[in-house]
């Protein structure tokens, strides 16, 4: 990707999340929260820091963006105000638009849903994978 | 019509390379008034001065101009030599050619024509000048320090020692502040007691320091040399004169069940206390909440047992009045409580503590008599892990949090997990932090000493979570060097909240006009140049009242504080800034404009007669402003709707004169 | 039709505290600005008069400058603060009289910004010079 487009996919994560990357002090309680850890390959507080760095690609390609759960428990407990939670949401985003189509659809869903599934989880996956 | 001298200075070449000083001397000598004008290689120079005085002598001049550097470096120096020669300091204006010409301009043409603008725009100012004097107000040799912690205590000591008296308002039934409840002081593991109680000990028996314990500022009212100060002494229900400090009551009284708050609420005390055994002064106190006498009128332990009849169950509150030439805040902090933070479990694990209840669980006069025991099951903990900046370094957005760096932290949690590893070398200690911030003697070095000689687990990262599960506290925290999430199996966690100045601290700020920033630190007057200093004259202040402190730092700046308030004691009189301002009482309609808009609260308001027409008299009301009291910013000047208030020094009538002068080229 | 020897006259109210001292620290760092500007030195912002700055229109002032010290660091506490909504209710109602907003500006210098005193005067005189004279509130009888 030229320079120039990748600063505009940059600018355009930065909008849509309403992030400021350089408030972050780097204390980590974003992923000293995550219940997600595990399953990650970056974590919440190095998807501020790439971001920060410009490093939008390797994110993108990573599976992290969809192993978070949408808990937004380190936005919660964020005490900067950075929100990582909000940040990876527009990667996403920004993945699902470049690719044109929605991760999920709405008729898919019902296939996918069981008893025991909160409330929360539904509307959460609804936020992560369409726009 | 003045009869202005006008002294151009060459000061070397600084000014003369650039700006044509002959013929600024000579355009200046053409403006009306001006009676004297020549030149001078330098005018602060003795020979400079004597230039100046022997021109006001022969030319019999009223006003002087010195063309020369700003009148931030000299205007004093040239007022103090007007002076000597009988002229009113405040004839003598400055017009700046050198750091607001000659530094900053090349060609000389477009210079010399600027410091002949400049020069006609001080004269056009010194025409309207008047001669000023500065007021003199006594000064009431006597301080107060609000706030009987180390700040206070050292603070009052050091000025007690110059021989003046010094009152202390303590709100608690003791002075000692938070010192008292520490164990051990960083970086030299000293017994903070044994530091402070001698010093406690000092102040009861210095005859220049008088205590008003258990006692809170009522109302301020005065200005610098002259406060006026309510005190209210709050009813302890016990003589203060009578008692003997022997503790009979306190241990007779039937009601047990009271939190000590001088533990941390970790243990009980009676309803008739004293707080801790160096208690200055050892005095108990009733504590109505919780007496069952006062509660039910039944009971009347401590009174059968009180053997020389100090109890008085209806001891009333009493306002002292008293005057003070200086104010000290001294106000302190309090760690904030972090109930907000639920993922840290502090409001529903026992076991999860704050640093200032560790302090007490390892004090040998603590609840647990110095060993460190959690206070769920009272049994001694493996495993401690420690959170830093828990409420500190917060987003200015963020509610729950302060923005600061609440700088002790660091080095008391070292401090802690030091003690914790000596003590019990089978006790495994982490720390989690954000960065490590250690500047000060030795610190460093006390740092390192705690991960290379005793094995703490320094960990760069937060604790996520804390939840209680069969009395072990499950942590789950970021190890951000090696990128895991840890998951530590915990029987204590401790957590280093955030300092936050005292409650108190607003509401005297309010009554010293003292300012104070969005989180209620006191400001001091110049960050760098005045930090113990109010911008309120007369007030001034020591330890953490003004910003984070330990204690070094908070004896050093209460010491500071004193010398400050020394100084200013030792003066029998105040002189005055005289360029104040002033009410012309036929202008005024009394609208309270100006006194909305004073920051200091100089200006009054009060019902005068005046002639009115027929022979009647009229009663207006009109302001005054009191000249020790006023700065003479000139806020009210401007608000003042009538035109009635002026500034002596920089009038109206002045200023635009100098807009005339500057506009007409 | 401009005069070719049009040079703009700029009036800068400083407050004593911090803007004149920034002032001062820009002319020992040797920061140059136009000589068009002329200082006149203030205890604090709030001591300036919105007269003051109609006062120096209406003797043929371009443009007014005023500066003071930086919000919640006046050596008064809170004088920046009036001045500051005094300036704002003195803008808009030049801006009514059809004087353009450019020609007055507020600036918060501290002691320590020698630099920006310069940058700043530098570019209030260039805005200035390209307005040019400012005809609208001059009064012709204050002319020689």
């Amino acid at each position: 990707m030229s320079h120039d487009k990748k600063q505009a996919q940059l600018d355009e994560i930065l909008a849509a999340s309403g992030v400021d990357v350089r408030k972050c002090m780097r204390c980590g309680k974003c992923t000293a929260t995550c219940p997600a850890f595990d399953e990650m390959e970056y974590h919440p507080h190095q998807f501020v820091y790439m971001v920060e760095k410009g490093q939008i690609d390797k994110l993108a390609a990573s599976p992290s963006i969809w192993q978070c759960l949408s808990c937004f428990a380190c936005m919660e407990r964020c005490p900067r105000q950075v929100e990582p939670a909000k940040l990876i949401e527009a990667v996403r985003l920004s993945v699902i638009r470049a690719k044109g189509a929605n991760h999920l659809k709405p008729e898919e869903i019902p296939a996918l849903l069981d008893a025991d599934l909160p409330q929360q989880a539904i509307t959460s996956a609804f936020r992560k994978y369409s726009k | 019509m003045q009869r202005i001298g006008v002294f151009i200075c060459h000061c070397g070449t600084n000014i003369a390379a650039t700006v044509d000083v002959k013929a600024v001397a000579e355009a200046l000598g053409r403006e009306p008034g001006v009676v004297f004008s020549t030149d001078y290689q330098y005018m602060c120079s003795e020979s400079g001065q004597t230039l100046m005085r022997d021109a006001i002598r022969e030319h019999k001049l009223s006003g002087v101009v010195v063309c020369s550097c700003s009148p931030r470096m000299h205007e004093a120096t040239f007022r103090k030599a007007a002076e000597k020669e009988g002229l009113n300091p405040y004839m003598v204006e400055i017009a700046n050619i050198r750091e607001q010409v000659s530094w900053i301009h090349k060609d000389v043409a477009e210079a010399t024509e600027k410091a002949i603008i400049l020069g006609r725009a001080a004269i056009a100012k010194v025409h309207l000048n008047k001669p000023l004097t500065a007021g003199e107000s006594p000064v009431t040799k006597r301080a107060l320090v609000i706030g009987g912690g180390i700040a206070g205590i050292q603070t009052a000591l050091d000025i007690a020692e110059a021989g003046f008296e010094v009152d202390i308002v303590e709100k608690e039934p003791t002075i000692g502040g938070k010192m008292a409840q520490i164990d051990k002081t960083f970086p030299t593991l000293d017994c903070a007691a044994c530091i402070l109680t001698p010093k406690m000990v000092d102040v009861a028996q210095n005859d220049k320091i008088k205590i008003f314990s258990y006692s809170e500022v009522e109302s301020v009212k005065g200005f610098v040399g002259n406060f006026k100060v309510a005190i209210r002494k709050k009813a302890r229900f016990v003589d203060e004169d009578k008692c003997t400090g022997c503790g009979i009551c306190t241990e007779k009284c039937p009601q047990k069940k009271v939190p000590n708050e001088f533990n941390m609420g970790l243990d009980t005390r009676r309803a008739i206390y004293i707080p801790f055994a160096q208690a200055v002064p050892k005095v108990a106190t009733i504590d109505a909440n919780y007496c069952t006498m006062m509660k039910t009128g039944k009971c009347g332990v401590c009174q059968k047992v009180c053997g020389v009849g100090a109890i008085d169950y209806k001891q009333q509150d009493v306002i002292v009045e008293r005057e003070y030439g200086a104010i000290v805040a001294a106000t302190g902090f309090n760690p904030m409580k972090p109930t907000q933070y639920d993922e840290l479990g502090y409001s529903t694990c026992e076991d999860v503590v704050t640093s200032l209840e560790l302090e007490r669980l390892m004090n040998a006069a603590g609840p647990t008599a110095g060993t460190l025991l959690r206070p769920s099951d009272k049994k001694h903990p493996h495993t401690v892990v420690f959170v830093q900046c828990v409420g500190s370094r917060c987003d200015a957005e963020n509610e729950k949090g302060k923005p600061y760096c609440s700088k002790i932290c660091c080095m008391y949690t070292a401090k802690h997990a030091m003690l914790i590893r000596e003590k019990y070398p089978d006790t495994e200690v982490y720390v989690f932090y954000i960065d490590v911030r250690t500047p000060g003697k030795n610190f460093d070095e006390f740092y390192r000493r705690a991960v290379e000689q005793y094995g703490v687990h320094y960990v760069k990262g937060q604790v996520g979570k804390v939840v209680e599960d069969n009395g072990v506290l499950k942590v789950q925290a970021s190890d951000l060097l090696s990128g895991e999430q840890l998951h530590i199996d915990a029987d204590l966690v401790v957590l280093a909240t955030a300092v936050e100045p005292d409650k108190s601290a607003r509401s005297i700020a309010t009554m010293l006009t003292a300012s104070m920033d969005t989180n209620d630190f006191f400001t001091e007057a110049h960050a760098k140049l005045r930090p113990v200093e109010s911008p309120t004259a007369g007030i001034f202040l020591s330890g953490v009242c003004q910003g984070p402190k330990d204690i070094p730092e908070t004896v050093s700046q209460a010491s500071a504080a004193a010398a400050k308030v020394i100084g200013l004691l030792a003066k029998d009189k105040l002189t005055c800034n005289p360029c104040v301002a002033e009410s012309d009482e036929l202008l005024c309609n009394g609208c309270s404009s100006c006194e909305k808009v004073c920051p200091y609260g100089a200006i009054t308001y009060a019902d005068k007669e005046f002639r009115g027409p027929n022979r009647t008299t009229l009663i207006r009301r009109v302001a005054s402003v009191n000249p020790a009291v006023c700065q003479g910013c000139g806020a009210c000047t401007v608000a003042c709707p009538s035109g009635a208030m002026d500034l002596k020094g920089f009038s109206n009538r002045q200023i635009m004169a100098e807009v005339d002068a500057i506009c007409k080229m | 039709m401009q005069d070719v020897n049009y040079r703009p006259k700029i009036v800068a109210f400083c407050c004593n505290w911090c803007s004149y001292a920034g002032a001062d620290l820009a002319g020992s760092s040797r920061l140059a600005y136009p000589a068009d500007v002329k200082i006149i030195r203030v205890p604090c912002s709030c001591r300036v008069n919105p007269l003051f700055i109609l006062r120096a229109f209406q003797r043929g002032a371009d443009g007014v400058i005023m500066a003071g010290c930086h919000p919640g660091d006046c050596h008064y506490t809170s004088g920046n603060y009036f001045a500051r909504r005094r300036m704002t209710l003195l803008f808009s109602m030049l801006d009514y009289l059809g004087i353009e907003r450019e020609r007055t500006r507020v600036e918060w210098i501290s002691a320590a910004e020698g630099a920006k005193f310069s940058k700043t005067m530098n570019e209030f005189a260039a805005t200035i010079a390209a307005l040019g004279e400012n005809k609208r509130l001059e009064d012709l009888r204050c002319k020689k």
